[in-house]
């Protein structure tokens, strides 16, 4: 029998909170119903706090502290929303909004008006680039911008399978992805941050089309992927269209059909069709994670012929 | 260990909890033929020859009783036939069980070692261990291992056959055997029918029935001629295909219902479009760990199609007997008033839990996350477990020089079966059907990769191209049934079956590859 946990005690927003040990601020946030924004924080995924969107001030510390990986500790005193706190968060939405387009992002706007963030002030957004550019750019290499655009990470959308688009233009490098594809779930390794700073991306090894490299197309990337960058193609031809509609939409839980391992979906239905199937973080089979066959294998239930 | 399984192809999502295990210094060990993607990860893999499994688990227990490394206590509180077990093993040192597993002695003494030793340690198996002729000796072997170290009725330890199906657990749970009434009550159990004679008004018949193996054979004896086919397709995925057509075409009457256009389905009679239970029906499926889960209807079922319940109403209306206007749910309802173990999962328990593992006996209960727990109780509640020795019997068709190559038969990632389900989405990772071959076994034929061979066993031949994989050993070919439209593989497997399950010897012809 393991000894009862330890409770740590701590004061968030001049509220004193008693938290397990080992919890992070997040947690003892989240606990007190404090809300702090996060981007690149999941719940099925180690934090990686490479965002900065969730940091809060914490009294002694010489920077701030991101909420979604420092673990609490005795006597903390934190601020999760003061001046410092929303300057922070201000620069960091604007330096995303202006460099990606975070359109997708379900909280971007709404936290933009709250911080009252202006990614447009950088300029009107530089052309896109054009295909396999900035896969070949390299660090040093940069001729220096007019300054009358702001710089950004657009390019085409990578279409190379029938399952899911990687729309990198919609890419924030919150990492997740990457995760998802490593230790924290599938351990497959197929993808990685290529490149150095503003050239930094997500890549394949040596940049081949998915089909070629090491993915299984389970999806787990695109379950985790907070802001649309990789999307069901279902979903993306819809989008494309106009015909999206999430008036219409309508998600059902159920068990996934194939094999004995029980794994809970999420099928997102539109028209009658699936137009996206996910698993909630929080079920104890899957941690919202699945593999190629109930994420994408449901097409005969529309008269998917065999080929 | 993971004993004749490749998880990581056939159970994702349950591999992902192996690796988090692995990640956290769990050690794994795969038992398999092949170097599977499982055995990638495994710190030890046993390549075992074909058929070779209960000699292996002998050869294990042999190590574990000579070092002294047995669970003495529990053997003594818990087990019956120990001794003959004991006697058994013995003749299975290391030198004769590496001559017959074809692993190495110092392999054998530390998988050994590991298993008995573990604080908690766990057997996962799937088809490796249960499509052989001597299927139920290749469970009793292992079971005879959690017995002999006391890996079994514990948080952590244990014995769990992964389940292949989505609710092939539910099925055999719910009275989908010959033998059982729901809750696997012995429908031979004069006391236990009257309670559900009672509750039906009819009789139900007081003898245990065929299992599939057994109805093919009475359809070969002209005993039975009339076939009700619900959501399989065995004109595809039987072993000896040749044999299943025909049997099935001498029918007098065949009906078939099913969602798809099957070959089965093309056979029939008479075809009922049924509903995709999954994402057109509501009910229940029963995961690999007894976790009873709700299945929700998403999407509205195409044309004429109906639910399942609603056309098995209709037919036994047309029978004489009516069922009433059940739904899922009332269905459900009459089983747990019936099976015991599921008695307190109700529709409103299992959504608030998010499931539940059976036995749960009543609506307090929450549910059992491991069984035999009894075992350790003092005195032991129930029956003592007993030992089950089994001797090492080689597959039912040995190589010769006529068929000198083994093939056995799995899936792969994105396929499952016989490609009904998965040959519709447009996996990029899905390979045509080849016959894979150790790259020794390529030379010696002359082969290059991809080149169209002709694959002969005894029963029939079939043509696919050749594909080189390193992770076979020379003498041993793999072939999946995903694509028999393409290539039809079970024209090449033996319908030899254990007489206990039932169960086909998938896993083990023996074949000749011929060059064209």
């Amino acid at each position: 029998m393991s000894d009862a946990q330890r409770t740590i005690e701590l004061e968030i927003d001049g509220r004193k909170t008693q938290v397990p040990e080992g919890a992070t601020l997040l947690q003892a946030c989240q606990a007190l119903s404090i809300d702090v924004p996060t981007f690149c924080w999941a719940a099925n995924l180690t934090p990686v706090n490479v965002c900065r969107i969730c940091v809060v001030e914490l009294e002694g510390a010489r920077t701030l502290v991101p909420a979604c990986s420092r673990k609490a500790e005795a006597g903390m005193v934190v601020k999760t929303e003061s001046e410092r706190v929303k300057l922070s968060r201000k620069l960091v939405l604007e330096l995303l909004g202006s460099s990606v387009d975070m359109s997708l992002a379900p909280e971007f706007r709404s936290l933009a008006t709250k911080y009252d963030a202006h990614p447009e002030r950088f300029g009107p957004r530089a052309p896109r680039a054009p295909s396999g550019e900035r896969e070949s750019a390299h660090a040093g290499h940069h001729h220096v911008d007019d300054g009358a655009h702001a710089a950004n990470v657009a390019q085409p959308m990578k279409v190379d399978n029938d399952l899911f688009v990687r729309d990198y233009e919609k890419c924030m490098l919150c990492y997740k992805c990457v995760e998802a594809c490593g230790t924290d779930a599938q351990n497959t390794f197929a993808i990685a941050i290529a490149g150095r700073g503003f050239d930094a991306r997500i890549a394949t090894e040596l940049e081949t089309p998915l089909p070629d490299s090491a993915c299984v197309f389970c999806g787990n990337c695109v379950g985790v992927c907070p802001t649309g960058a990789l999307m069901f193609k279902a979903e993306s031809d819809l989008r494309d269209t106009g015909a999206w509609d999430e008036s219409k939409q309508k998600v059902t839980d159920t068990i996934c059909p194939y094999c004995g391992v029980g794994c809970q979906l999420s099928m997102r239905v539109q028209d009658n069709k699936i137009v996206r199937v996910t698993s909630p973080a929080d079920h104890s089979v899957t941690a919202g994670h699945l593999c190629i066959k109930g994420r994408f294998g449901w097409s005969f239930v529309e008269g998917g012929k065999p080929k | 260990m993971l004993w004749g399984s490749n998880a990581r192809e056939t159970h994702p999502i349950f591999f992902h909890h192996v690796l988090k295990a692995v990640r956290k210094g769990a050690r794994l060990y795969v038992v398999d033929p092949r170097r599977t993607p499982s055995a990638e990860w495994a710190e030890g893999w046993l390549q075992v020859e074909v058929g070779a499994d209960v000699a292996l688990a002998n050869g294990i227990a042999h190590v574990i009783l000579a070092e002294g490394l047995e669970h003495r206590e529990f053997i003594d509180h818990a087990t019956e036939n120990f001794a003959a077990y004991r006697e058994l093993v013995q003749r299975y040192d290391l030198a004769r069980t590496s001559r017959l597993t074809c692993i190495a002695q110092e392999m054998i003494q530390r998988v050994a070692r590991d298993f008995a030793k573990a604080e908690r340690a766990m057997i996962c198996w799937t088809l490796g261990i249960t499509e052989h002729h001597n299927a139920v000796d290749n469970v009793l072997s292992l079971i005879n291992l959690g017995l002999l170290t006391g890996h079994v009725g514990r948080w952590g330890s244990g014995l769990n056959p992964l389940r292949g199906q989505n609710n092939v657990q539910g099925g055999g749970d719910s009275g989908a055997l010959p033998h059982k009434l729901p809750g696997f009550q012995d429908v031979e159990d004069d006391a236990i029918r009257a309670r559900y004679d009672a509750l039906w008004g009819r009789k139900v018949p007081p003898k245990k029935g065929w299992h599939l193996t057994e109805m093919f054979e009475a359809m070969e004896h002209g005993q039975l001629t009339a076939l009700l086919v619900l959501g399989e397709n065995p004109a595809q995925s039987e072993a000896d295909a040749t044999r299943c057509r025909r049997l099935l075409e001498g029918l007098e009457f065949l009906l078939v219902q099913d969602i798809f256009r099957t070959r089965t389905a093309e056979m029939a009679d008479v075809v009922l479009p049924g509903s995709a239970s999954f994402c057109e029906a509501e009910g229940t499926v029963t995961n690999s760990e007894r976790r009873v889960q709700r299945v929700r209807r998403s999407i509205e079922p195409p044309g004429n199609a109906k639910d399942d319940i609603e056309i098995l109403r209709a037919l036994s209306k047309r029978l004489g007997y009516d069922l009433g206007l059940p739904n899922a749910e009332a269905a459900w309802d009459e089983l747990r008033l019936l099976s015991p173990m599921h008695h307190g999962m109700s529709y409103a328990r299992i959504e608030a839990l998010g499931g539940i593992q059976w036995p749960c006996p009543d609506e307090a209960h929450p549910g059992s996350p491991f069984l035999h727990g009894r075992l350790w109780e003092r005195p032991v509640r129930g029956a003592r477990a007993g030992f089950h020795p089994a001797e090492d019997v080689p597959p039912v068709e040995q190589l010769d020089d006529e068929f000198p190559l083994r093939l056995t038969t799995g899936r792969r990632l994105d396929s499952y079966n016989t490609g009904v389900q998965s040959g519709g989405y447009a996996s990029p990772r899905r390979a045509k059907e080849t016959i894979d071959l150790s790259p020794a076994d390529m030379r010696a034929l002359g082969l290059a990769d991809g080149e169209r061979v002709r694959v002969v066993s005894r029963r029939g031949a079939v043509e696919a191209p050749a594909r080189a994989d390193r992770g076979l050993k020379q003498g041993l070919v793999f072939m999946t049934l995903h694509f028999p439209e393409q290539v039809d593989v079970n024209l090449l497997t033996i319908d030899a079956t254990d007489p206990r399950s039932g169960t086909a010897e998938f896993k083990a012809a023996a074949v000749r590859v011929e060059k064209l």
